[in-house]
Order: structure tokens, then C-alpha cells, then sequence
């Protein structure tokens, strides 16, 4: 199956006041059409600056130095224009934030937001159709009274509608690409585990290619169909999701695993403060995708 | 063994009228010396309108607190305000960026007057290394440090006024994992060593069944269940306490069987 998304060799450095900062050195993954695909990692491991560079928001920041092969759908990313770029934004590619209440904005209606968003794909698209989209799409992410939902502002719905809505919104215009950033952190747990289902089933049933990121190992051994574990600017280890889960190769992943509280108890386990060896070489897994 | 702490019938209502949200409904439950007793629920469920009722930033509407044996009153004294301290979830936004790290935790030691004034710096340098941190970090700044080492600071501030109870509020959310399990030994560690009582709040429910001795379940304001913690992960009794450990998105296989298990019971 071809490439959605093809990333290799990325590199991104900063300037700044004391010098140049390397932050990726060198990831490579590729994401092939309709799979799920998670990078797992820290605070300041890359994640959410490559997805960024993915959608060539980073490439608009002065300081940003980015080198490195970025193939999406077989055309080179590196070769478009800012205008191109913005035009694959929000149709073929499209993103799902953190925080769904903060990414929404607060002084329009869900139904305008949605108009906006319905016309990303076809500007000449009237308002009464668009509103008509909108309904059975927020019907497809179970929301059935719609009427009420695309009348409100986002302050005036729960996060977890509002997550939802975000979901509609990011799958609206049948995106190849769909690149969910840590979603539903800022959610309950129960809210949390219906959301992510729901994603689950859209982006199967529409073949959308899925980057997840995440630093929460329960949520992408339930989510995604392969994974790549980065830390410092560089992925240690990658596999299908069960291979890396039941058996872990490097010795952060390891680490990683074994630091997550189970809910069948055993203690908090004692953590190093610095490994060496989380530093060791890629490990690949059959499946990896390198 | 008297209770740390006692909450009897606790309510609290806020707006008048029409309005009144009942945030805090009929609340009981006890804190005994040296227990970590977690407060779980979702979002809006009252965890932290109770954490502010135990702290004194507002008083209950019914009902009555109880510390070591005596009522607490709304007004806190000197000596409740430092026997009950408080850790809250962002270390960053907790820590005055504008004070060093040695500045912030002297300031409870200057405020509750602990140690002679001339020791005081001593007695800080030794709350930061019972933390883990070394003593020359008293002259940093919290905008130079590491999320975990800014938690442990917020630790450092809340124990080196001689506390017998801390509140943490989410204590772990916002750091990694990696880092929220060297704080979990640490805050287990601490609790040990210095016979610390805690109550936990928290919407973690993988943290609970590693930290606390009993878990209280809260949902729209109300306890619905409160129990031991390996008994309430066993076997719970309420509908809500199997959801709520039903979605809890876990790594290991055995985790998984027990999921499985609870929600079968479920639909039984």
C-alpha cells in the first residue's frame, strides 16, 4: 500500500540568543493510507513539533531550521508554496488539539466555525447546505440534537461535546491525512475512552490515515496499529503496536512501560534518574516501517 | 485512633435563589494518622470544592470539620493553616516565578515563625534535600528547572512547615510518566518516613491503586463509595465505580483481564 506521509532524515534546529539548538536529529516514519500510526514520547521529546512541520506551520517561524525529506501523498512537501501548503490545510490534511474548548473559537457559533471549515473544500458552498452538512456530520459523532449544538458557542457545550465537534470538524472534508495531537488529554477518563472509540470507528469507516500523538501508552496501545517511540529528537523504537507492547526492545520503551501505574497494583516502580542506554541505536520490529 | 481528620455531613452550595449549585452534597468520610486516602471523580464531581473546605479558602454550608479531635473553624488559625498544607497540580503556576526556590519554601517558615531566623536557610536546604533536590538550588529560579523538579519543590514548601496533612490536588497530572513515578515514590517515601497523612485527589485511577490506602469515589457532588483500595478494584460495588475503572486505558495484558471482568459484571 503506497504512503500517506513520508518523513526521512527530518532535522529542526533553533536559533536563539545562545546559539543553534538541535531538537529532531534525524526521525524517519512513514504513515501508509488508512493506518494509525502513534509517536509516543515525552514532554520535549519532538512529537509536537514534527506534526507541525508536517503541516508547515513551523516553517513560518523565522528562528526554525528544518532540514529533511517530507513527501505527502506522493508530491514533495518541501517543493510547495505557502500558498500551496495552505490549501492542502483543513482538505487533505487536517489536525485535532489538545484542548477542544481552546481550539474552537469562542466568539463564533459551531455553525459558522463549521462553514468555515466546509468551505476549506468548496468555497462557493451555500450556507444553508453547509448547515445541512454539518448536521449529519455532527449525527455521525452521535450527536443528535443538532440543531441546539451548531446554535451554541463552544463555552456553552461540555468539553467532551466540544471534542466531538472537533472530530466532525477535522474529518469534514474527508482529509487523507489526519494528525490528532495528544486528544482528549484534557478530558475524563470516560469521556476520554467514548471520544477515542469514536475516532476509532470514523477514521476506519472514511480510510483516513491517522498520526497520533501521544505521551499515554494505554491510549495508543488501544488506538493505534503501529507505534514509534521517540525521545530527544529521536525515534529509539518502532512496530506494530502489539509487537511493541509485548515485547518492549529498547531500553526506554522499557522504562516507559514499566514506569505507567497499573490498575492491578504492584507499587510505583524505581526509576533511574539517567539511563545511558536509553541513548542506545533504533530497534525495529517486523512491521516497523523503516 | 482519633482521625487526622473528620468531614461530618459536609455540603456546600454556591449562588442563592434559583441558582444554587450544589457543588459539595451530605459529605462523610475520616482521615486516620498516616493514611493516604484518595478522592476520585471526574471533572465538576466537587474533588476540589472539598480540597478548598479542608484548606479554609471557604467555609462549608452544612456540616462540620473535624482536626485531630477538634472543629476547625472557618477563620483557620496560624496552627491549622500549618498543620494543613497544600500541593497543588502545575508546580510552574504554584511557585511565584519572581522568588527563588529557596525563597519560596522559607516563606511558610517565616509566616508559621519555625526555627530561629538564623537557621531558617538551613532548614530549607534540608526540606530540598529530603526532596531530592541538591541544597544549592535554593538560589534558582523555578523557570530553571524541570517540571519534576518544580513538584518537588512545591513538596519541599508544603513539608518544611512541619505539616501533618497534605492536600495534593492532582499532584502528578501534568508531569511524565517517567517523572510522576520518581514523585510517587517520593510523596510514598515521605509519608513513610515522616508519618504524613494525605489526602489525594486525583482522576488517576491507575496512581490510586498504587498510592492509597482507600479511594472515596465522588460523582455530581456525593461519595458513592468508599472502600479500601484493592477491595474497590476487585470488587466495586456501585455501576459508576466499574465505569469510571472500565475506561481507564491500560498497557499490561492482566490489566486488561480485570477490565474485562468488571465489564462483564456490568452487563450481568
Amino acid at each position: 500500500m503506497s504512503n500517506v506521509l513520508n518523513i526521512r532524515d527530518l532535522r529542526l534546529r533553533f536559533r536563539g540568543y545562545t546559539g543553534v539548538t538541535e531538537v529532531l536529529h534525524g526521525i524517519s516514519l512513514n504513515i501508509r493510507a488508512g493506518e494509525r500510526v502513534a509517536l509516543v514520547g515525552e514532554s520535549g521529546s519532538g512529537k509536537s513539533v514534527t506534526a507541525r512541520i508536517v503541516l508547515g506551520i513551523l516553517q513560518e517561524l523565522g528562528s526554525a531550521q528544518i532540514e529533511g525529506g517530507l513527501e505527502f501523498a506522493g508530491q514533495d512537501l518541501n517543493k510547495l508554496s505557502r500558498r500551496q501548503w495552505h490549501d492542502l490545510r483543513g482538505t487533505e490534511m487536517s489536525m485535532i488539539f489538545q484542548d477542544p474548548t481552546s481550539s474552537l473559537n469562542p466568539v463564533f457559533t459551531i455553525a459558522t466555525q463549521f462553514t468555515e471549515v466546509l468551505r476549506r473544500r468548496d468555497a462557493r458552498l451555500p450556507k444553508l447546505a453547509a448547515r445541512e452538512r454539518a448536521a449529519e456530520l455532527l449525527n455521525s459523532v452521535s450527536i443528535h440534537d443538532h440543531d441546539r449544538v451548531l446554535n451554541s458557542y463552544p463555552f456553552q457545550l461540555s468539553g467532551g461535546m466540544n471534542q466531538r465537534v472537533v472530530i466532525a470538524m477535522a474529518l469534514a472534508n474527508r482529509p487523507s491525512l489526519l494528525i490528532a495531537d495528544e486528544p482528549g488529554t484534557a478530558l475524563d477518563v470516560t469521556v476520554q475512552a467514548q471520544t477515542l472509540k469514536l475516532m476509532h470507528d470514523l477514521v476506519e469507516e472514511a480510510g483516513t490515515a491517522v498520526l497520533f500523538i501521544s505521551h499515554n501508552l494505554g491510549v495508543v496501545r488501544e488506538f493505534a496499529d503501529r507505534v514509534y517511540v521517540i525521545y530527544r529528537g529521536r525515534i529509539v523504537e518502532t512496530g506494530p503496536t502489539a509487537a511493541i507492547f509485548e515485547n518492549p526492545g529498547h531500553a526506554y520503551t522499557r522504562a516507559l512501560m514499566a514506569a505507567v501505574p497499573r490498575i492491578t497494583g504492584g507499587g510505583i516502580p524505581e526509576i533511574d534518574d539517567v539511563d545511558t542506554a536509553f541513548l542506545d541505536p533504533i530497534v525495529t520490529h517486523d512491521g516497523g516501517g523503516l | 485512633m482519633t482521625p487526622i481528620l473528620s468531614l461530618k455531613n459536609i455540603s456546600k452550595n454556591f449562588g442563592t435563589g434559583a441558582n444554587t449549585v450544589q457543588a459539595v452534597r451530605d459529605v462523610s468520610f475520616d482521615v486516620i494518622p498516616g493514611e493516604c486516602l484518595a478522592v476520585v471523580g471526574e471533572s465538576g464531581s466537587g474533588k476540589t470544592t472539598l480540597a478548598n473546605m479542608i484548606l479554609g479558602v471557604f467555609g462549608q454550608s452544612a456540616g462540620e470539620i473535624l482536626f485531630d479531635g477538634q472543629p476547625l473553624p472557618d477563620r483557620r488559625t496560624l496552627v491549622h493553616r500549618k498543620a494543613i498544607q497544600l500541593v497543588q497540580q502545575n508546580p510552574l503556576s504554584s511557585l511565584n516565578p519572581k522568588r527563588s526556590v529557596g525563597a519560596s519554601v522559607r516563606l511558610g517558615l517565616d509566616v508559621y515563625g519555625i526555627g530561629n531566623k538564623a537557621d531558617r536557610w538551613s532548614l530549607v536546604e534540608h526540606a530540598l534535600e529530603e526532596v531530592g533536590l541538591p541544597a544549592d538550588f535554593r538560589k534558582r529560579a523555578p523557570a530553571s528547572l524541570s517540571g519534576g523538579q518544580r513538584q518537588r519543590v512545591a513538596i519541599a514548601r508544603a513539608l518544611a512547615c512541619q505539616s501533618q496533612l497534605v492536600v495534593l490536588d492532582e499532584p502528578t497530572s501534568s508531569l511524565d510518566v517517567l517523572v510522576q513515578a520518581r514523585v510517587l515514590r517520593l510523596l510514598n517515601d515521605l509519608r513513610r518516613d515522616k508519618g504524613l497523612s494525605y489526602v489525594f485527589i486525583t482522576h488517576d485511577l491507575s496512581v490510586v491503586r498504587n498510592v492509597a490506602d482507600r479511594v472515596a469515589v465522588f460523582k455530581s457532588g456525593q461519595l458513592v463509595e468508599c472502600a479500601p483500595t484493592r477491595e474497590m478494584f476487585e470488587a466495586p460495588k456501585q455501576a459508576y465505580t466499574r465505569q469510571l475503572i472500565g475506561a481507564v486505558p491500560v498497557v499490561a495484558p492482566q490489566e486488561l483481564r480485570l477490565r474485562d471482568r468488571l465489564a462483564n459484571k456490568e452487563t450481568l
